[in-house]
């Protein structure tokens, strides 16, 4: 099918288009130079055009997802969707059900979305629900950083079997990207320990949070995988953790050549707390931007707090535990033999809590601060900050001073006079949002299909009821809000899927994963003393672990080629 | 003569996947490393008592049909159903189940597993208070304190102490298998010396008294893994336990209530809980507070005691306050192989574990009022179908009665009870033996089902037949719909 954007303002960062008004030509799926007469002509004038959004960071799918899913059924009351002609039904609100994920994310213009924890052992239950959810395409990061094999092998020092086994697992795994959450932390927690410095010994392993995050950083640059390391960090949710952080960064600082970042941290604003106890907590994220605006090697993503009813779903057990005993709110734990673990906890964000207040601001100052929009991204951590159905409210706070002020009277007294916010006149453009939601993640994640308008890339488009000539976002930021949450048009691989806020189409969304093929097979695939192992460490068996291609329901493999 | 290793065994929640088939003539003649029921399962795909045609009931009688009528028939009685339900899923894949909700989310049916009947209870705790578990491979790996409470793994899941808990073999913790032999043996020994004292005084032999439990220091404070049970009987399983605590019917929740004041350093001034003595008690929960790695194991005497959840949130109350002193876990014991994943499949597409109610167009939940056994003894539903499951044998009087007075539609793979009674049935290929798919262990780990050999010539599998359901469905609704 051919299509023609017409007259649109496209913003297109990755090919430095501002705000021009021009064509976008559609063909198979894919962006080309130009259609013939024939081609379907969507009258864009008057509109914003941009990529399909790219998220980076947003639990969507698999066991921890879905545990979540059945243990809050009251989430799920007050917000469901009705079946229709084309759509299926399904409910949300914090943990929206398969096709609800997918129909919300497309009516907003998203096209992309990261699943960034998936256990390996349960890696089938993440795509068969990845699978099921329509429209977008999507991706999943194993969790790698506590993987018995790999803490043995860096330990060690035997780094290329390492990267092999990696290699291995991101096939068996049908993974995009090597996830590590709390290194350390998760082996410790199965005795119900943790870590608390980078420098901390692991029990029983005799290795430090240091060394895994150097080695597998190591790791990713020998097998060229696509993104890079995605890390959460050490300490994540406590006060004055961001020192954890900083030293995290400084750790990997000389594995930077120049090109490419080599890590990522996500949800940052959960790594960015000042304060000796949640008395004098307090924001970090000045200290954490100065540091960003020196370096070139990390990528960031915001975490942003959003003010609702939500529920906190992460692989690191013992912040969850701490979240359970803080708030004494119902609590999940799910430990996964020799790869991980994970915990959930509904929670409730409120502007007059002062630690809920600070937190919010630590997520817009982390943003605006850092002055290249290239190295911080968009995300709420879905749903732990808060649902991915509030990015529209995040665009608004980026975008006006106003928009932030308002939130600002709301919040506790404490958290006010604390904010840095105030002192920030910074206001972004439809280009810099152009760039924290599509073009810098799908940048950083190595999509170079995703992301842009270029032609040959995948024709990912969303249009948007905004003229940028006419709307001061500024001014009126509501009606940012509404542009934002409910797309004109939003196209997918070619395909119009939503118009008006309204989905037209219940069409598979294709799973991205990365094909690394190593230069000397994997000491798993032949060696048969490992695959022994391989019993011994977990309760299933060599063959019925990996994830048959069969479970994807559209397979987009993405080969590369390692050094190893 | 083929061998195909690493099968994964369609009984149970145990899930064991290491099983070895021999296969011959596309029949399986030898099973290795299976139970006695994983053995009897696979043996029984070529039993001469399975039915390969599909039926219908005409004049009060089972007719053979074919299998294109009968969905005919299914189909049209879905559609003409105001208030249908469709039940069973927990011995199929996960993937028929995927299909089921979607048929029934076309015909704005209630969707309901056997988890209603069984775990039910535990998930509604879950959903009150939230539950601290891992996977097995963990408790494997850790856990040197294991309880089972109201189950009896030795006869139910008579693999799971092997593999994954006292007597699995871990990177932390060693087997407890070689203790267990020399304690047996031990035991031998004194009632052979008791029974040749008994033989010698014989003539002053008198009935036997209930047995005082012995303290439980004596094997409870030695080193390594320890096997505690907790049951209204002394059951197989609590034969082999290091400490056996025979808890009074009914009485399991105040047990949970005393351990959890006693955990939290509290007096109590009674002597005995729930029949057990509190000084017995004192030095088993020392045992709890004092271990690395503790796994309660739970299974129906707890759901179905008339406490219901309301024992299971205390258990994992307990849970959550030995957390505050070690790390402990807890996991109930699912029976069918794939109840876990019925229940998995149905929270990622509806949201709901179970019970989902699609007559207002999406779906809704409210166990006791959408869920299958109260909707039946209600009389609401007017039409039924039965997959994978034996409703009729195991469902209240009343609510079977119901059930089969209204249009039933049975598939499965075997002519049991409710099949008997259906008005159409559908015979199904086995899940797991010949046909593939997806199901969850206990721990809600996925595991790849199987295909070993080929069904019966012209029986489908669950997702097939549910399938041409489906889209007969639509056909009837589309004909409808046109001719206004």
């Amino acid at each position: 099918m051919e299509l023609l954007i017409k007259n649109g303002y496209v913003f297109d960062p990755l090919n430095g288009i501002n705000g021009e008004k021009m064509d976008i030509a559609v063909k198979s799926g894919k962006i080309v130079e130009k259609v013939s007469k024939k081609a379907k002509v969507i009258d864009a004038s008057g509109m914003t055009v941009m990529p399909g959004g790219v998220d980076i960071h947003s639990h969507i799918a698999g066991g921890k997802v879905n545990s979540g899913r059945m243990l809050r059924p009251e989430d799920h009351f007050r917000d469901v969707e009705k079946k229709t002609a084309v759509t299926r039904s399904g409910v949300g609100y914090s943990i929206p059900s398969t096709f609800t994920t997918g129909y919300r994310y497309a009516r907003m213009g998203w096209t992309t979305v990261m699943d960034p924890a998936m256990p390996p052992l349960e890696a089938k239950h993440t795509h068969e629900e990845l699978s099921d959810i329509p429209i977008i395409d999507k991706a999943s990061y194993p969790l790698l950083g506590d993987w018995w094999f790999v803490l043995e092998y860096l330990r060690d020092g035997r780094i290329e079997e390492c990267a092999r086994h990696v290699a291995w697992m991101l096939k068996a795994t049908k993974g995009y990207a090597i996830k590590i959450v709390n290194p350390g932390g998760l082996e410790a927690w199965g005795f119900g320990r943790n870590v608390h410095s980078i420098n901390d010994p692991i029990p029983n392993f005799c290795i430090t949070p240091r060394e895994i995050i150097r080695g597998l950083c190591k790791v990713n640059k020998l097998l060229h995988l696509p993104h890079t390391i995605h890390l959460h960090t050490n300490n994540l949710g406590m006060p004055g953790n961001y020192l954890t952080t900083l030293e995290t960064m400084r750790c990997v600082e000389d594995m930077y050549d120049g090109g490419k970042p080599v890590m990522h941290i996500t949800h940052c604003q959960f790594s960015a707390f000042k304060g000796e106890d949640w008395r004098t907590f307090d924001t970090g994220a000045e200290e954490i931007a100065e540091y960003m605006n020196a370096h070139s090697h990390v990528t960031l993503d915001m975490g942003q707090v959003i003010f609702t009813d939500t529920t906190t779903m992460t692989a690191d057990g013992p912040f969850q535990y701490t979240l359970y005993t803080l708030t004494g709110n119902k609590w999940v734990n799910h430990d996964v033999e020799t790869e991980t673990s994970s915990g959930i906890v509904p929670f409730q964000y409120r502007p007059k809590s002062a630690v809920h207040a600070t937190q919010w601001s630590i997520g817009l100052e982390l943003a605006l601060l850092i002055k290249d929009p290239w190295k911080i991204f968009l995300t709420t951590d879905h749903p732990n900050a808060g649902p991915f159905i509030g990015y529209p409210q995040v665009i608004a706070w980026l975008m006006s001073c106003k928009a932030r002020e308002e939130t600002l009277k709301k919040l506790h007294p404490k958290a006010r006079k604390k904010s840095l916010l105030p002192t920030i006149n910074r206001e972004f453009s439809l280009y810099d949002i152009a760039v924290v939601t599509r073009a810098g993640q799908a940048l950083a994640l190595g999509l170079t299909f995703k992301g842009h308008l270029g032609v040959g890339a995948d024709a990912d488009i969303a249009i948007y009821n905004i003229n940028p000539e006419k709307l001061d976002p500024s001014r009126d930021y509501e009606a940012v809000i509404k542009a934002f949450g409910c797309a004109a048009y939003t196209i997918k691989g070619g395909d119009i899927v939503v118009e008006n806020g309204e989905v037209l189409k219940h069409v598979p969304g294709a799973t991205l994963w990365v094909n690394v093929e190593t230069c000397k097979p994997c000491e798993m695939e032949v060696d048969e003393g490992l695959k022994r192992r391989f019993r011994e460490y977990w309760t299933v068996e060599y063959e019925n672990y990996p994830v048959d291609e069969h479970y994807l329901a559209i397979s987009r493999k993405i080969n590369v080629k390692a050094d190893v | 003569m083929t061998v195909v290793k690493a099968v994964t065994c369609p009984v149970c929640g145990c899930l064991c996947d290491d099983i070895e088939l021999t296969v011959r003539n596309g029949r399986i003649i030898k099973v290795k490393n299976g139970c006695a029921m994983c053995e009897a399962k696979f043996l029984s795909h070529a039993s001469d008592h399975r039915p390969t045609k599909s039926m219908i009931r005409r004049e009060g009688k089972l007719v053979e049909v074919s299998l294109e009528e009968a969905v005919r028939k299914a189909a049209e009685i879905l559609v003409d159903a105001s208030y249908p339900v469709l039940y069973g899923w927990s011995s199929t894949s996960c993937e028929a189940t995927k299909v089921g909700i979607e048929l029934c989310e076309e015909i704005g049916g209630v969707i309901d597993n056997t988890a209603v009947v069984c775990h039910g209870p535990s998930i509604l705790a879950v959903q009150q208070v939230g539950i601290p578990s891992c996977t097995l491979g963990q408790v494997r790996h850790r856990a040197d304190l294991i309880i089972y409470w109201g189950c009896d793994p030795w006869s139910a899941h008579p693999r799971h102490i092997e593999r994954y808990t006292a007597f699995s073999e871990g990177r932390f913790e060693k087997s407890a298998w070689r203790t267990y032999i020399n304690k047996v043996k031990a035991l031998v020994g004194s009632k052979k010396i008791e029974s040749a004292i008994r033989r010698l005084a014989i003539k002053s032999w008198e009935p036997a008294v209930a047995r005082v439990e012995k303290s439980p220091s004596q094997y409870l404070s030695r080193e390594g893994r320890k096997l505690i049970v907790v049951d209204v009987r002394r059951t197989k399983t609590a034969e082999m336990a290091d400490y056996f605590i025979q808890v009074e019917p009914g009485k399991d929740y105040e047990l949970f209530k005393a351990m959890r004041a006693l955990i939290r350093d509290q007096e109590i001034e009674v002597d005995r809980v729930a029949g057990v003595p509190v000084e017995y008690l004192e030095d088993v929960v020392d045992v709890m507070v004092s271990c690395d790695f503790g796994a309660i194991f739970f299974g129906l005497g707890l759901t179905m005691g008339s406490a219901k959840l309301k024992n299971i949130e205390e258990a994992i109350r307990l849970t959550r306050d030995l957390n505050m002193r070690t790390k402990f876990i807890i996991m109930p014991m699912r029976g069918h192989f794939n109840v876990a994943g019925a229940n998995i499949v149905s929270t990622w597409e509806t949201g709901y574990p179970f019970a989902v109610d699609f007559s207002l167009g999406y779906p809704r939940y409210n166990p006791g009022e959408t869920s299958v056994v109260d909707i039946l003894l209600r009389k609401e539903s007017d039409a039924a179908l039965v997959i994978a499951s034996d409703p009729v044998s195991n469902f209240p009087h009343k609510a079977s009665e119901h059930l089969v007075q209204k249009p039933l539609i049975v598939i499965d793979a075997h002519m049991n009870v409710t099949a008997s009674m259906a008005d159409v049935f559908i015979p199904a290929a086995m899940v797991g033996i010949e046909a593939e798919g997806t199901a969850y262990r206990m721990d809600h780990v996925p595991i790849p089902l199987k295909k070993v050999v080929d069904p019966p010539e012209g029986v489908f599998s669950d997702e097939e037949i549910l399938r041409l359901i489906l889209s007969e469905v639509r056909k009837i609704k589309k004909e409808r719909m046109e001719a206004g």
